[in-house]
């Protein structure tokens, strides 16, 4: 197992440079800079702007400069927050990103596994519909609208929770709660599938023979297999809630990093760009590394290769 | 299990492509999926939601046409479903947007689920360095800036309604591809693969008719899972400027438009989000019965 993490980390180097490569190159063929702004400079403080950025220099320079400063850890100023560095947005932004991710992904986990359990042990019967219908809702309603309906109900007219804001900590429990049912909801479908799948086979059926108590036969026998495709879903889905979410963000004016990956695009803010990517790309490298070691885990057919 | 008869031995008579015909999988499921009251109810909706959507426009008011005068307005005789804040008719808004939130979330997840299906099987199936690099592109893939490759494609192509299916298959395919690749990693590894191996069966044969048919429960599943997620996320591409433009609409845009006005507005959301809930109510209804009928495991009947 130690050999077979090794290898992955060593696989890791590769890939993170042929991502940083390719964004780099594909942000700069994007039209716009980062100075063109609707207010427009002229081209004097545009020419200096570039200088002290070394955006004049030609695009291979600039490449390796970059690459230079990477190995030292240093992702590089922003440019659109000025005196700013692209550590500094990422240091004073991911925790927040992280702690909303965590309370979200807990949420997604308590609600998702038990109802997608529940639906495909007592399949087919008024427990399955209720468990699946209720899955469903959290498909059919997105975010962006579950989120403004729950602000309307508990923060202006109830007035339980901030309607916005990340300040103290009840603040969480609203934001925490759109961004989980959403993952919520595909968590327990694939749950509900992937238990189906292994509730068929002979293994239970022997663990039955066995005498083993019904509890024991879900729990220890099944849900191992069942989980399969649920661990194959969140290698990814866990990269994508612990590194913030665009929408939930706006909507509750939430201070976390989520944001940045959609604008810095928009600015063309190069650097920051490639900042977040680098964080995203190592985190979905980090997961699906995790992923892959507990697909093994968890079913004794397979082995590390 | 089933005892075996005398009677429920096939007759030696049959010709052997009969005999194999007699006993494919989608036609077994196709007759137990008849027998689903529920997932026939939910395939009955689609249909008959897809026809309103085909059919529909032709007799209906414009869907631009607009009536500043009238503003928003709840639902009446004239307007069934009510209007936007530009006067224009939203039972039309509706049905010409189900055009395209339909077909996008068809042909978007057709194409993630070629793709991804054979890239995952490939990937599992094979393994060592065939997996090791077809799973780090895949790696690759997921961390590319989604906004920016579309901002790109808009550049290099102009907006046009195919490059929202080129750009969501693109994106939806990648997790696809990692649950197949699970499932495939574990199912190789069964008796019945062996037993297709020595009897000396190719490898495409044994991948796309003996493994993905084993493993056809979570693809299905995902798929009504990326069906939803597909019109959704058009709706974000028609907010970046890739995908409908205005006056033209989507599912996905009028839930949008509805959520910012629902307090002063609520039909604005209610319609076009009812309309969604029951696609997708049904579409999940249609999928869990053809999981069912499709699972090779527990055809006891």
């Amino acid at each position: 197992m130690l050999r077979f993490i090794l290898r992955r980390l060593l696989e890791t180097i590769p890939v993170l440079f042929v991502i940083v490569t390719a964004t780099f190159f594909m942000i700069r063929f994007v039209p716009g800079g980062p100075f063109t702004a609707e207010k427009a400079v002229t081209p004097e403080i545009l020419k200096n702007l570039e200088a002290h950025y070394g955006l004049n220099q030609p695009l291979h320079r600039q490449y390796l400069a970059y690459l230079g400063s990477l190995l030292r850890g240093d992702f590089g100023p922003s440019f659109k927050y000025p005196n700013r560095t692209v550590n500094e947005i990422i240091a004073d932004k991911l925790p927040t990103s992280l702690e909303l991710g965590a309370w979200s992904l807990l949420v997604a986990l308590a609600v998702g596994l038990p109802l997608g359990v529940a639906a495909a042990v007592k399949r087919n019967t008024w427990i399955d519909y209720l468990c699946s219908s209720a899955a469903m809702i959290g498909i059919c309603v997105p975010t962006f609208v579950l989120g403004p309906l729950l602000v309307l109900a508990f923060g202006i007219h109830l007035r339980w929770f901030n309607a916005s804001g990340w300040y103290e900590p009840i603040d969480r429990v609203l934001p925490s709660l759109v961004l989980g049912f959403f993952y919520a909801a595909y968590i327990a479908r694939l749950t509900r599938g992937g238990m189906l799948d292994v509730l068929n086979q002979d293994f239970i059926r022997t663990a039955r023979a066995k005498g083993a108590s019904e509890a024991r036969v879900i729990f220890h026998h099944a849900l191992r297999g069942g989980l399969l495709p649920v661990v194959s879903f969140l290698g990814p889905a866990i990269a994508g809630i612990l590194t913030g979410s665009f929408v939930i963000e706006t909507i509750f004016q939430i201070p976390g990093l989520g944001r940045e990956f959609v604008n810095s695009a928009f600015n063309r803010d190069y650097t920051l760009v490639l900042g977040t990517v680098i964080l995203y790309a190592a985190l979905v490298i980090a997961c699906n590394l995790i992923v892959d070691i507990v697909q093994v885990l968890l079913n004794p057919r397979l082995k590390f290769e | 299990m089933v005892s075996l008869s005398p009677q429920s031995l096939p007759s030696a008579e049959l010709a052997p492509d009969q005999l194999e015909r007699g006993t494919s999988l989608w036609r077994d499921a196709w007759h137990r999926l008849r027998k689903n009251r529920l997932a026939v109810f939910g395939g009955f909706v689609l249909v008959a939601l897809a026809l309103l959507c085909l059919v529909g426009p032709i007799f209906s008011q414009s869907y631009q046409e607009q009536n500043l005068d009238l503003g928003a307005a709840a639902p009446s005789a004239a307007h069934w479903l009510g209007t936007d804040t530009l006067g224009r008719d939203l039972f039309s808004r509706i049905l010409y947007g189900g055009r395209i939130s339909l077909v996008v979330g068809l042909v978007a997840t057709v194409v993630a689920l070629t793709i991804g299906v054979s890239y995952g099987a490939i990937a599992g199936f094979f393994g060592g360095k065939t997996d090791t690099v077809m799973m780090r592109v895949v790696d690759i893939l997921y961390a590319l800036p989604f906004t920016i490759f579309v901002i790109l494609l808009m550049v290099f192509f102009g907006r046009n309604i195919f490059l929202l299916f080129f750009a969501i298959g693109a994106a939806e395919w990648l997790t696809m591809a990692r649950i197949v690749r699970g499932q495939v990693l574990s199912t190789k590894k069964m008796e019945f693969i062996e037993a297709a191996r020595a009897l000396g069966l190719g490898r495409a044969r044994i991948i796309f008719r003996h493994i993905v048919p084993n493993i056809l429960g979570p693809i299905i599943v995902y798929a009504t899972l990326t069906i939803p997620a597909v019109m959704l996320l058009e709706a974000f591409l028609s907010f970046l400027g890739l995908g409908v433009q205005p006056p033209m609409s989507s599912w996905g845009v009028l839930i949008k438009d509805g959520a910012e006005k629902m307090e002063e507005f609520p039909w604005l959301l209610v319609f076009p989000g009812a309309i969604f809930s029951l696609t997708l109510f049904s579409l999940n209804f249609l999928g869990d019965g053809l999981r069912d009928a499709l699972d090779v495991r527990s055809s006891k009947d």
